[in-house]
């Protein structure tokens, strides 16, 4: 029954298509296949495809996969293996012509085929194969294919499919040039498309619009219908760029954290943090190394793996360094800047000695990889990813600042030093702890900046100032400072960032920062307390 | 506590002595240039061109050490003031061109058509005449010193802080000068120069010439500098050093004080930059890259914070160390400089000058107690 309904229809298509001027017979269209005019391949491409030849089929799906050579004489061929077979009568070539040249493809041909192959699997059997078709098909909106559309939606029977097969008509009929008659169907199609919405039904609309040949009311319509786009796509491009905004503190708050512990308890800032950022990324890249070396089985948790490691590794280089060097610069704040940052140019050189000046590839899992969509916007999910780890991050410092022995005793020194002293804390085991622990954490932001960023040995520096920006910016020894300095920092540049541009943005943002630290010297959320200098 | 002598170490004799030493080397070397080339004392135009970068470089430490040593203001971004005066030279260099340029546009300079420019952005005005080339030299470093100087300290922005907001101001400039729209010539920066003050800047008599005004001014910077830091006003500065609050509540006014040794020390570094550009032959943003700053400040520890002397001397000393490394081990001048860094601050706190004095004669006892916890002041 299909088919037959589908041979009649092919076979109207094919009628039309030798009424339209300039294309003859049928056996011309596989000429022109590979005549130089773009739109007479086109043209042959259409015809071939509504044609009931067997032959056509082939012919259309050897010219997709560049098997269909041209000969000088006009003939064409389907090459297969060392044969070649006339692509007009499929009979095997009795000689092969001298100077045949493959039909070559570009991006118009290519779109031509595709449009042909979706309006065949229009009627396949997989729903998902035909929805796929359908999104074909609305994308090119060609209006050769209404009747092919039609007929697929007259024998549809899944609703989602119906759903996308009516807008997709809608869009096909819009496409048409206008006619006096069609009135009521072009205004209907206006509103299916005005309900679909995105940037292609507007940009469909915003046409109808602005034709003069359209009717008062359908122009109307359009006009209304786009606006109500715009305001729909202006809505998600707000929440997408959010997005990116959290995204991008969720990262600034994890590099900053830990500097922040350490500036805030010690009152010294760690120039080698970014060092200790690096020195994480490359120990997950080993972890997934050793993994994929010894169990590949778990490749894909491997980064799981990497956290712990990478906490530890930096953790422990940091007590090192604070036992090693910091220490014997108490009260020299200036001096450990200077120190730390002659620490960092070792780092990074040993990392280079060891690893190399270029990049590394560290490994994106496949769970983390990818983008779902939600509304008009796409979620990427390494991002999200790490915006979760930052906030569990956050929350694990937290419970431990705030019930943990350490953490009583970091809050204490932070506040007060000498009454710290007094009270019987051991400063210099909490200086080593505290710093052990920023250390540690910049090895966290290591492990998630190795999925989103380059991983080489100048990885620290791109993040440093940055990192400085938010500790000075949210305060010192307030960790819902370094939050709100992250976050509004993060977004503050990608809300910037399309008015702008991105590097604008960025100065724009330091020099905001460096107004507002004139008005508010220790940031956003200062500590009080009589250990703090007025 | 503090490793800094009170009295500050700034005698005048050894300034003069270095004043004289620099321009007597300076000119040795230009006289040795223009020898005839089979001459055994002949020094190479390359030679020459890194000693006046030497020379340079030691004014930006000369500038460093002014603000570090004597206000306790640690810089790091000193390197932008040093870039500014280089940009300003540098245009007018670009104009100086001419005609002879790629595109052969007597206004515009070839970066500016190729980005199709009709005429010269406004700050271009008047680049083609060297004297308001050398009053831009000082003045935007001076200018840009004088605003970011009077917001900081005005505000009592200070000690950690204040360094890291130098750091990002220097950031943010570097950002900016990379733009191509800012009409700076973005990533190549200004190069490709012909001659200053119509003469060849290639030949080896302006070199020579320049190698000894780079010498000359140095030395009346040094002279300039302990004129401003000898006597009563260095005497305010030291005491905002070691103790700013004590000061203003003695009835000081310690954020005036900052700030004219602050913008005086950002035109001298501006200076070194328009000297450099000269010699060097090219400015481009990487000169406001925040390292290069953090640099400057250790060639000042090397030599001897508060010392001037030592300045000079940390910033040649330290820049032969690098040529000579990056000549000889250029995998390991990283390992070096940073090493430097961590030595010096560890084991020799007051540089060579320190060791320099500790050699000639031991310390005094230390009589004056340190009453006052020093940490609140520099927290």
């Amino acid at each position: 029954m299909h088919r037959v309904r589908t041979t009649c229809l092919l076979a109207a298509l094919w009628l039309g298509a030798m009424l339209l001027p300039g294309h003859g017979a049928r056996a011309d269209a596989f000429a022109d296949l590979a005549s130089p005019q773009l739109g007479a391949v086109t043209a042959a491409i259409s015809t071939l495809a509504a044609s009931p030849d067997p032959q056509a089929g082939a012919a259309l799906q050897a010219l997709g996969e560049r098997s269909l050579f041209a000969a000088p004489d006009g003939n064409v061929y389907i090459r297969h293996g060392e044969n070649y077979v006339e692509a007009r009568t499929g009979q095997p070539a009795a000689s092969v012509p001298e100077g045949m040249k493959p039909i070559r493809l570009n991006n118009r041909i290519r779109a031509a085929l595709a449009g042909v192959q979706a309006g065949r699997d229009l009627l396949a059997s997989q729903p998902a194969t035909r929805l796929r078709a359908a999104d074909a098909l609305y994308a090119r909106h060609d209006p050769a294919m209404l009747p092919a559309v039609e007929h697929a939606l007259a024998v549809e029977k899944d609703a989602a499919v119906r759903t996308r097969l009516t807008e997709v008509r809608a869009a096909t009929i819009l496409g048409q040039p206008p006619a006096p008659d069609a009135l009521a169907s072009r205004l209907e199609a206006v509103r299916a498309l005005g309900g679909v919405g995105g940037a292609q039904a507007r940009g469909i609309l915003a046409g109808v619009a602005a034709s003069d040949a359209e009717a008062p009311a359908v122009r109307h319509e359009a006009q209304q219908a786009v606006s109500r786009i715009d305001w729909h796509l202006r809505a998600w491009g707000v929440a997408q760029n959010a997005f990116y905004g959290l995204s991008y503190g969720s990262v600034l708050l994890l590099a900053a954290t830990g500097l922040a512990i350490t500036f805030g308890v010690m009152g010294v800032i760690n120039m080698a943090h970014g060092e200790m950022m690096m020195i994480g990324a490359y120990v997950t890249w080993m972890v997934q190394q050793a993994i994929r070396a010894t169990v590949p089985a778990l490749e894909p948790v491997a980064i799981l793996v990497a956290i712990p490691v990478a906490f530890g590794v930096c953790g422990a280089l940091g007590i090192v360094i604070e036992r090693g060097l910091i220490r014997f610069l108490y009260g020299r704040p200036l001096e450990t800047l200077l120190a730390t940052w002659g620490l960092s140019l070792i780092l990074q050189q040993a990392v280079r000695s060891i690893f190399g000046p270029t990049n590394i590839a560290v490994q994106t899992p496949g769970w983390l990889s990818g983008a779902v969509a939600v509304g008009g916007m796409d979620i990427t999910l390494n991002r999200l990813a790490i915006l979760v780890f930052a906030g569990l991050v956050l929350g694990g410092l937290m419970l431990v600042l705030r019930h943990t022995p350490l953490g009583l005793q970091m809050r204490a020194v932070t506040q007060n030093r000498r009454m710290a002293a007094l009270m019987g804390i051991r400063t210099p085991r909490v200086d080593a702890l505290a710093f052990g622990l920023g250390a540690g954490l910049a090895g966290l932001a290591g492990v998630a900046v190795s999925q989103i960023d380059n991983v080489s040995p100048n990885l620290g520096q791109s993040y440093i100032i940055d990192s400085f920006m938010v500790v000075v910016f949210g305060g010192v020894g307030n960790l819902w400072g370094t939050l709100a300095a992250a976050l509004a920092l993060g977004m503050g540049g990608k809300v910037l960032e399309p008015t702008i541009g991105a590097v604008s943005a960025k100065i724009a943002i330091l020099v905001l920062v460096i107004l507002y630290i004139q008005r508010h010297p220790r940031g956003m959320f200062p500590v009080r307390g009589r250990g703090v200098e007025s | 506590m503090n490793p800094f002598s009170t009295h500050a170490p700034r005698s005048l004799r050894g300034v003069i002595w270095m004043a004289v030493a620099v321009v007597v080397a300076a000119s040795c070397l230009a006289v040795a240039s223009l020898l005839p080339e089979g001459n055994l004392l002949h020094a190479s135009a390359f030679v020459v061109s890194l000693a006046g970068k030497y020379l340079s470089y030691a004014m930006l430490a000369l500038a460093v050490d002014l603000v570090w040593g004597f206000a306790g203001i640690l810089t790091l971004g000193h390197a932008a003031f040093f870039a500014l005066g280089g940009y300003a030279m540098g245009m007018y260099l670009m104009r100086e061109i001419g005609a002879r340029g790629v595109y052969g546009n007597a206004d515009l300079p070839d970066f500016m058509i190729f980005l199709s420019w009709k005429s010269l952005p406004w700050y271009w005005w008047g680049s083609e005449h060297f004297i308001w080339a050398a009053v831009l030299v000082v003045a935007v470093p001076g200018l840009l010193a004088g605003v970011f100087g009077w917001l900081a300290f005005r505000s009592r922005v200070s000690g950690v802080y204040l360094s890291i907001i130098t750091q990002a101001l220097t950031y943010a400039l570097m950002l900016a000068f990379f733009q191509n729209g800012l009409g700076f010539g973005g990533n190549n920066g200004l190069t490709d120069f012909k001659d200053i003050l119509g003469a060849d800047l290639h030949a080896p008599h302006t070199r020579a010439v320049l190698l000894v005004v780079t010498g000359v001014l140095l030395a009346a910077s040094l002279l300039a500098a302990r004129f401003v830091v000898g006597g009563r006003f260095g005497n305010l500065l030291v005491a905002v050093r070691d103790a700013e609050s004590r000061t203003r509540f003695l009835g000081y006014r310690p954020e005036q004080a900052k700030l004219l040794v602050w913008v005086f020390s950002a035109m001298i570094a501006g200076v070194g930059g328009a000297l450099y550009v000269t010699q060097v032959g090219i400015i481009n943003p990487g000169e406001f890259a925040p390292a290069n700053s953090i640099e400057s400040v250790i060639w000042v520890a090397v030599g001897g914070r508060g010392t001037l002397c030592g300045a000079v001397l940390g910033a040649i000393l330290v820049n032969m160390g690098k040529t000579l490394f990056t000549a000889w081990l250029p995998e390991f001048w990283l390992y070096g400089l940073g090493l430097l860094f961590i030595c010096t601050t560890l084991f020799l706190p007051n540089g060579l000058m320190g060791l320099w004095r500790h050699a000639r004669k031991p310390p005094p006892e230390e009589v004056t107690p340190e009453v006052a916890d020093t940490q609140g002041d520099e927290a």
